[in-house]
């Protein structure tokens, strides 16, 4: 387990006191998550890009050091810099479709 | 507990939401423009929506007791065609000089398209043109990250806008450093999906230096929650912030950001 960093302005908590207050929040969207995924193996057709960068991005959850949110939505960003020639949608589907 | 509403699109939200901010603490309410969830076919419909922010809104807030404020723009949603982009910027020159109007907003970019890029730099020389504040809408989901690199690019690439009067808002984990670092203020939209939620807000409150940091709702037609703001002060108290770093997260600084312009008026120092 990594070292806790105190940042500037946060009050001073214990690990348990950080479970106290959110361990049943992290449970239950861990349990919607597995439900998620078993729901989809019940589903017919194809894999889509969005479950798959979800699957990529599972094993960031595990890493030791801090910054995970940011690392996984780096990784789900579109990596490219130059403006686009036109759009084919308004919308953004939450993963960019060329993550492998 | 007093908070400003420092972006709201309360066009979208019912009389109702207006009555449980005022509960709730909210001391003023700031609109930008943005988009209605459909395409407008004309200029016509943007000078009838620039009325609204400018004439409406604020009279149907004040029955509430809240301030109202807006920003104009045509958002980058709706920048692809740019002829109608063209009209409506020739319009809002005549609505900066409603009283209540603090700058141009939101906007920036969507999916990033070389037309969105032609529009936003228009906007932002049309800010610096009325000397105008900017709040910047940063694109969604997996084109945040590229879209806010492309606009702060595009910001710094004018050499007149002053990152101090810019406020870069949606910012998430993998952004919020970025901003900050290059001098602009970062806001953090509160959405119970997309975007941040109150409780991940606050683990970026206390990871960066927050000086240049607001809440915001961003409540809309869409799912979002125009209590938000004070739902994250709560999720400051309970993890045993002070009575004095919450005020300042969620009222002095945009406070501090807002009165930039001549037209915000502190709710404090007019009661």
């Amino acid at each position: 387990m990594s070292t806790p960093q105190p940042h500037p302005g946060a009050p001073d908590r214990t690990r348990e006191q950080v479970a106290d207050l959110h361990f049943m929040d992290a449970r239950y969207k861990l349990l919607d998550l597995a439900a998620f995924l078993d729901r989809l193996d019940r589903a017919a057709g194809g894999e889509d890009h969005r479950v798959r960068g979800l699957r990529a991005a599972l094993p960031l959850l595990l890493e030791k050091d801090e910054g995970r949110v940011a690392r996984i939505l780096t990784l789900w960003s579109d990596p490219s810099v130059e403006p686009i020639a036109k759009a084919d949608t308004k919308a953004a589907s939450g993963v960019w479709p060329g993550l492998k | 507990m007093r908070y400003i509403e420092p972006h709201g699109h309360m066009v979208s939200r019912t009389t109702d939401d207006y009555q449980a901010m005022a509960l709730a603490g909210c001391a003023a309410i700031c609109e930008p423009a943005f988009w209605a969830g459909f395409d407008r076919k004309s200029a016509d419909g943007f000078y009838d929506y620039f009325c609204q922010l400018t004439q409406h809104e604020p009279k149907r807030a004040a029955k509430y007791g809240l301030p109202h404020y807006s920003w104009l723009c045509i958002n980058p949603k709706e920048s692809e065609d740019m002829a109608l982009a063209a009209d409506v910027l020739a319009l809002i020159p005549e609505f900066l000089k409603a009283p209540t109007v603090l700058g141009i907003g939101e906007i920036g970019l969507n999916k990033n398209t070389r037309n969105e890029m032609k529009v936003l730099e228009q906007h932002i020389a049309l800010a610096v043109q009325y000397d105008q504040m900017i709040l910047v809408h940063t694109p969604h989901l997996e084109d945040k990250r590229k879209g806010t690199r492309l606009i702060m690019d595009c910001l710094k690439a004018n050499g007149v806008v002053k990152p101090e009067r810019v406020i870069i808002d949606h910012v998430e984990e993998h952004t919020i450093h970025e901003v900050l670092d290059q001098g602009f203020w970062a806001g953090i939209t509160l959405y119970p999906e997309s975007k941040a939620t109150p409780v991940r807000a606050i683990d970026m409150i206390e990871s960066v230096s927050a000086q240049r940091v607001w809440l915001n709702s961003a409540c809309d037609w869409g799912h979002s929650d125009p209590l938000s703001v004070p739902k994250a002060a709560q999720e400051m108290r309970r993890r045993g912030h002070s009575a004095a770093a919450i005020d300042r997260l969620v009222y002095g600084n945009p406070v501090k950001f807002l009165s930039q312009s001549p037209r915000f008026k502190d709710p404090a120092a007019q009661a």
